[in-house]
């Protein structure tokens, strides 16, 4: 997206982020953050009309963590992701129709419907992938990092993970290579209370992810996950110090996953309250309004941006639909590299 | 070409440094590879002719170390891992098996994961249970991976080079106690075939497909057995994944009698697989005797050296399991 300064911007009283990005950009977050949610309602509708099977980790709630962590990155950096990773993918700027394709496991999907909802990646545009295992691309991030600096490039290495995998090994190994070989990989913890049924209180030892980020080093950093302005923020400064060469940061950003866990959750582990407390806090509602309150984009604009989404979503789900199955003869295509 | 005598260890070093210089994208990554040379010096001197940031020593993390090396593939690099122990990579199994080798797949054959691992591995050194182990069958066991067992110092650099060349994930089996065998190695950065396995003796009675160190004791016992006139064909098995059947078939359909001899447990082993992929062939019509396995104990590696010998095949025990193969008295 662009850098340029709002020409317009209402100087002083405006936050770094609105001056930040021009309106193009700012108008392309509200869809991208759209196209997420529409996205995450299409596939849930999907699934309980049988259209699809398997599971699937929604991120309705967690918008403005995964459009505000990619909105200031190039195509050439890269990301890892997560089981609920759609969000990732189309802040990253993934196409829904082969993202769709890829979730009804169709051959003209992202993986050739190999990969399913758990592994949508398009490493051409730099996304390294979901991940079915927590934790797992933690140590990739890494390594992107080290080819990245192997190969003298400023780009950084940005890995989503949640509250639960920092908790795994993996974490603590990763966090600790990026820092003593100062690679330029960002953390950003999706902190959304919960791993699976498990709170944070239960499972963490320290009350935030980023308390942890003092035992390697780096700067860790809190912000709320549902406002694109602190999330991006964040990640600005810390992408800032990756390029130049100051190493990795961690950034968590508070959120919350408004349907449960996957599709075998029945929410026994927390309250109808908390759950309407966290709608209220709607990122979408957020950015919103104060696009509208600094004159950024008309009510109707805001509108179509919203009917746009649909339909770009509606059109991606008629395409998933319309896609090829791939042939049992094709099996054990590409376990090994053609010749291999 | 010239030829040389080197150790494996040297054979090995050797290829990493002609693959380094061939090629920029290709570092080493390991614990103590670097000024300590590695546990078995295999990296030796390398750091120094290469600097740190191609050979590099990670902290002591073989899942974080095995991931970044995913990763580093992944965008483009070209890494060789080493693990210290290969039963140290029992420690790194998501890494290899969940995502090194299922990447490619998931993603639709869209990339690419051009990783070496290379597993020190097994017994006879006096360092127990989890120093010893013989793991290879348990790599192969994993669409997605590649696994080789050189034998041979020959075998060690060309194995090792087509290895670094594959696009594919590739598990390097090295036997510890083959790292100071010496043999001859030519100079150049020639290639061993990943997938070919080698006839190394010829022998109308009976085949012996070996692994690693095996191979040299299934050639001591065929030699032995020479003396009785029992001629035995020994097969070094150079890669399990993906397996050669057709010089196995070939091997078995001329002598009738097929011993499988292997350093890792015996049950659910390299020999169950060879077994029964003999049963399941054209070869099963020519065989005259029962198949046999000689694979590891049903036991953890012991400490005590008698033990410890007893654990795994030795060259006497071969010799009388096969000599009673082919006389009928199995």
């Amino acid at each position: 997206m662009n850098k340029a300064v709002r020409e317009s911007a209402p100087a002083s009283n405006l936050r770094d982020f609105y001056r930040h990005f021009d309106a193009t950009a700012l108008r392309e977050a509200l869809r991208r953050m759209y196209l997420i949610r529409r996205f995450e309602e299409g596939a849930e509708d999907a699934y309980t009309r049988g259209l699809i099977h398997g599971t699937m980790h929604l991120s309705i709630g967690q918008e403005a963590s995964a459009v505000g962590a990619c909105m200031d990155l190039r195509k050439s950096d890269y990301i890892t992701s997560t089981h609920r990773g759609h969000g990732h993918c189309i802040a990253k700027g993934a196409d829904p129709k082969l993202m769709f394709a890829e979730f009804f496991g169709k051959e003209e999907g992202y993986c050739r419907g190999r990969g399913g909802s758990m592994h949508i990646a398009d490493v051409a545009s730099g996304n390294l992938g979901a991940n079915g295992i927590v934790g797992g691309g933690l140590p990739i991030a890494v390594g992107a990092a080290l080819a990245i600096r192997k190969q003298k490039r400023d780009d950084v290495a940005l890995c989503f993970f949640g509250d639960g995998a920092s908790n795994e090994g993996a974490f603590h190994e990763a966090l600790n290579m990026a820092a003593i070989w100062k690679l330029p990989v960002l953390f950003i913890c999706e902190n959304n209370k919960y791993g699976m049924s498990v709170s944070t209180e239960r499972s963490m030892a320290v009350e935030h992810v980023a308390d942890r980020a003092s035992a390697y080093k780096m700067p860790g950093e809190i912000v709320d996950g549902n406002r694109i302005e602190d999330v991006s923020e964040a990640v600005m400064r810390a992408t800032a110090r990756a390029r130049a060469g100051e190493g990795p940061s961690l950034i968590e950003t508070k959120t919350y996953r408004i349907r449960g866990h996957s599709k075998s959750d029945r929410n026994r582990y927390r309250t109808k309250e908390e759950i309407e407390e966290w709608m209220a806090r709607d990122p979408i509602g957020h950015f919103e309004t104060n696009l509208e309150a600094f004159g950024i984009l008309s009510q109707d604009e805001v509108t179509a941006i919203r009917l746009s989404a649909e339909a770009e979503i509606a059109a991606a789900i008629e395409f998933a639909k319309g896609g090829t199955d791939p042939s049992p003869s094709e099996l054990t295509r590409d376990v090994y590299t053609a010749g291999g | 070409m010239a030829l040389r005598e080197l150790s494996y260890a040297e054979a090995v070093r050797e290829a990493l440094a002609q693959a380094m210089e061939a090629d920029e994208r290709v570092f080493l990554m390991g614990e103590d590879i670097g000024v300590y040379g590695g546990a078995f010096q295999v990296t030796g001197d390398l750091v120094h002719r290469f600097g740190e940031d191609r050979v590099m020593d990670t902290p002591i993390a073989e899942l974080g170390a095995a991931g970044v090396a995913v990763g580093a593939a992944l965008a483009g690099c070209r890494p060789v891992f080493e693990f210290q122990f290969s039963d140290f990579a029992t420690l790194a199994m998501e890494q290899i098996v969940n995502q090194a080798a299922k990447i490619r797949f998931m993603l639709g054959g869209k990339v690419s994961v051009p990783l070496v691992m290379r597993f020190p591995a097994g017994s006879g050194t006096g360092a127990a249970a989890q120093h010893s182990q013989s793991l290879d069958a348990w790599f192969a066991h994993v669409p997605g991976l590649k696994v080789v067992q050189p034998s041979t110092p020959h075998d060690a650099k060309g194995l090792l080079l087509s290895a670094i060349d594959d696009p594919d994930p590739v598990m390097v089996f090295e036997h510890k106690l083959l790292y100071k065998m010496k043999g001859d190695v030519p100079e150049d950065a020639y290639r061993v075939p990943i997938g070919k396995a080698a006839v190394r003796r010829e022998g109308r009675h009976v085949t012996l497909v070996a692994t690693a160190i095996m191979v040299h004791r299934a050639l001591e016992a065929a030699e032995a057995l020479a003396q009785e006139g029992i001629e035995a064909e020994v097969i070094d098995l150079r890669t399990l994944r993906p397996l050669d059947t057709q010089t196995i078939i070939d091997s078995v359909k001329k002598t009738s009698r097929l011993a499988c001899v292997y350093e890792g447990v015996k049950t659910l082993g390299i020999g169950a697989e060879i077994s029964a992929m003999i049963a399941e062939s054209e070869a099963f019509d020519y065989l005259d005797a029962p198949i046999l396995r000689l694979g590891g104990a049903e036991a953890p590696i012991p400490y005590n050296p008698v033990l410890e010998k007893a654990a795994v095949p030795q060259t006497d025990g071969i010799v009388s399991a096969v000599r009673n193969l082919v006389t009928g008295r199995v």
